[in-house]
């Protein structure tokens, strides 16, 4: 039950109703129309609705990163594939594909960054690559940021979007939950802070392992949050969902998140987060 | 009771003539002979009919309906059984068996998934598919063994966590990642079996383990070869495919390193003599047990990170 949904946006809603070459947008939550610039000067956020619409890897490291600078670690692994697999079209060129489409080898990208002029080890997924799903190099590198998290004594500040883990890469991609969620435990140990952003879409094998450990765990607004897919348990339960259900404002009701938040807050509330987290008695 | 799939008839055919002549065995030595060329020939069909299963048969033999379920190999294998029951937030989950036990004469924590018998009994265990309930249960046991040094012995036989509206309201998510945290952290050794279906996240929960093992026809997998077709293809019919694709069988798994070995069921799987099922288990987990109770909580736990650590295949 851990799998990237076909029913999560892959592109955003109003990239595909642009008008005229992509000059103006339409809001996914309002309609209005407006410039695709004033969108992507707001991150994303519609100036009339708050609307979040989906933004790269790219613009999150700006948002997030003091001068936009990420040191990035361990940026030369690559996908291979054990299974052979293939939906008709082989895994080799799905991966081929998301690439191109993304720019970017894998489905995350993991450095050194600043935040607010504190070194903080920064992850972030990779919604375009594939759904942001996991197989073997999405684990490995979270794996290698807490471990080096741990050895450096940084906070980590992870972005998750995610629609769970690979199928492609069948059992390999489960285990990486153990093994992510085994690199978090011991940074955990060590009291080493870990801030969980679980921004939308994050559900199936990443919700279920390292995505609601945080020691601080912040929804992005609107994001659709939960561990099986909508239409998985529509089918399950043989009746609809609720309206709100697995968003944002729903977990935070149910006492999974400790706020929501606007991705525009999002950076400040972060570093507000680890000032009080870093100046207990014994931190160094 | 009995459901037999098409593809095991001629075992079932043979195994029922076993059976008839070791009654009149009893009482007429004469067919002694005779009965032991049917084992040998019944052990030897069966093992060349199921050698050649497809890994969709494989999945159907892993569900089938008369396989033991962690509780017969638990009645069998141990002794001075007590259950342990709830998770102390929120409710008890049948779908998840716990509890302490004597095996080989040493006290140890037991956690599995538990299928039902029967339409009631399915309905209560919630044919073995737990909310979060069961998997905070779950981490309660690993915390206990954790704290009593007791090892720990999970069995796992699951479609999947439950996906409904209570399960995600409660956070599912959170729960099984909680549980494969104690697994993470607990410093005593831990052996998991696949003893049936391994079903993604949710059997993944009691799977951090020293030591994982999986029977004959046991399956573990990322998804339902249900699931998987229908994203795939939209059209849940093409699950053989999706099951070959996902290469979930027991040989697949060792081969991925996933498992560190497959224990052998009796001829025609292990619904058909659970009480060898058990024994060829017994022989597997006793003598791991004793391995792994050599070293001391450090070890045990660092092995554990090890053993995960290496799991992945990638460029660099
Ligand atoms: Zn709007």
């Amino acid at each position: 039950m851990a799998w990237p949904e076909k029913n999560l946006p892959t592109t955003d809603a109003s990239e595909k109703q642009s008008l005229g070459e992509g000059i103006f947008r339409l809001c996914g939550g309002c309609s209005v129309t407006m410039p695709a610039e004033e969108l992507d000067a707001n991150w994303g956020v519609c100036p009339s609705c708050s609307h979040h619409h989906l933004i790269p890897a790219a613009a999150w490291q700006q948002l997030f990163c003091d001068d936009g600078a990420l040191d990035e670690w361990a940026a030369d692994l690559r996908p291979q594939d054990p299974l052979k697999f293939s939906d008709g079209t082989p895994y080799t060129d799905r991966v081929k594909r998301a690439q191109k489409k993304s720019g970017l080898p894998e489905a995350i990208q993991i450095g050194g960054a600043k935040l607010h002029g504190r070194p903080i080890a920064y992850g972030s997924f990779v919604f375009q690559f594939m759904g942001g799903s996991m197989g073997s190099v999405v684990g490995e590198k979270i794996t290698r940021l807490f471990e080096r998290a741990l050895a450096d004594k940084l906070p980590v500040v992870l972005l998750q979007a995610s629609g769970g883990a690979r199928m492609q890469e069948g059992i390999l991609s489960l285990m990486q939950m153990a093994k992510s969620v085994a690199a978090l435990e011991r940074l955990r140990a060590q009291k080493i802070p870990f801030i969980s952003c679980l921004l939308h879409p994050t559900t199936g094998g990443v919700a279920a392992s390292f995505a609601f450990l945080g020691d601080v765990n912040i929804a992005e607004h609107g994001a659709l949050i939960g561990f099986a897919g909508p239409r998985v348990i529509e089918n399950t339960i043989r009746q609809k969902l609720p309206a709100g259900f697995q968003r944002a404002e729903f977990l935070l009701d149910h006492g999974m998140v400790d706020m929501v938040c606007s991705r525009l807050e999002m950076k400040d509330t972060i570093g507000q987060l680890l000032d009080h987290l870093c100046s207990g008695s014994d931190a160094g | 009771m009995p459901v037999v799939l098409p593809f095991e008839k001629p075992i079932v055919e043979l195994l029922d003539r076993v059976r008839d002549l070791r009654e009149l065995a009893q009482t007429d030595s004469s067919v002694q002979a005779e009965l032991e060329l049917l084992e040998q020939q019944t052990a030897e069909v069966a093992r060349e009919l199921l050698s050649q299963l497809t890994p969709i048969q494989k999945v159907q033999l892993s569900r089938h309906a008369a396989r033991p379920y962690t509780m017969d190999y638990v009645n069998r294998l141990c002794t001075d059984w007590v259950e342990l029951k709830g998770d102390r937030r929120f409710a008890e989950d049948e779908a998840i068996v716990s509890g302490v036990a004597k095996y080989h004469g040493q006290s140890v924590v037991i956690v599995g998934h538990q299928k039902g018998r029967g339409t009631k009994e399915n309905l209560l265990r919630n044919f073995g598919m737990p909310h979060p309930e069961g998997y905070r249960k779950a981490s309660r046991m690993f915390e206990l063994a954790d704290k009593f040094r007791l090892p720990v012995l999970t069995f796992i036989d699951t479609p999947g966590a439950y996906p409904g509206i209570g399960a995600e309201e409660r956070g599912q998510s959170e729960a099984i990642g909680s549980s494969i945290a104690a697994m993470a952290r607990a410093k005593v050794p831990i052996i998991a079996t696949i003893i049936g279906e391994g079903g993604s996240g949710g059997a993944l929960a009691l799977g951090v383990a020293n030591r994982v093992f999986v029977l004959e026809f046991g399956c573990y997998s990322v998804i339902s070869p249900e699931g998987c077709a229908a994203i795939l293809w939209k059209d849940g019919s093409l699950a053989p495919e999706a099951a070959t694709q996902l290469k979930i069988t027991a040989p697949d798994l060792l081969r991925l390193g996933i498992v560190d070995s497959v224990i052998p069921e009796p001829p025609g799987g292990a619904h058909q003599d659970a009480d060898l099922a058990a024994a060829q288990l017994d022989e597997v987990l006793s003598q791991s047990l004793a391995e792994l109770s050599l070293l001391d909580g450090d070890a045990l736990a660092d092995q554990r990170y090890n053993r995960f650590r290496a799991l992945g295949t990638f460029e660099s």
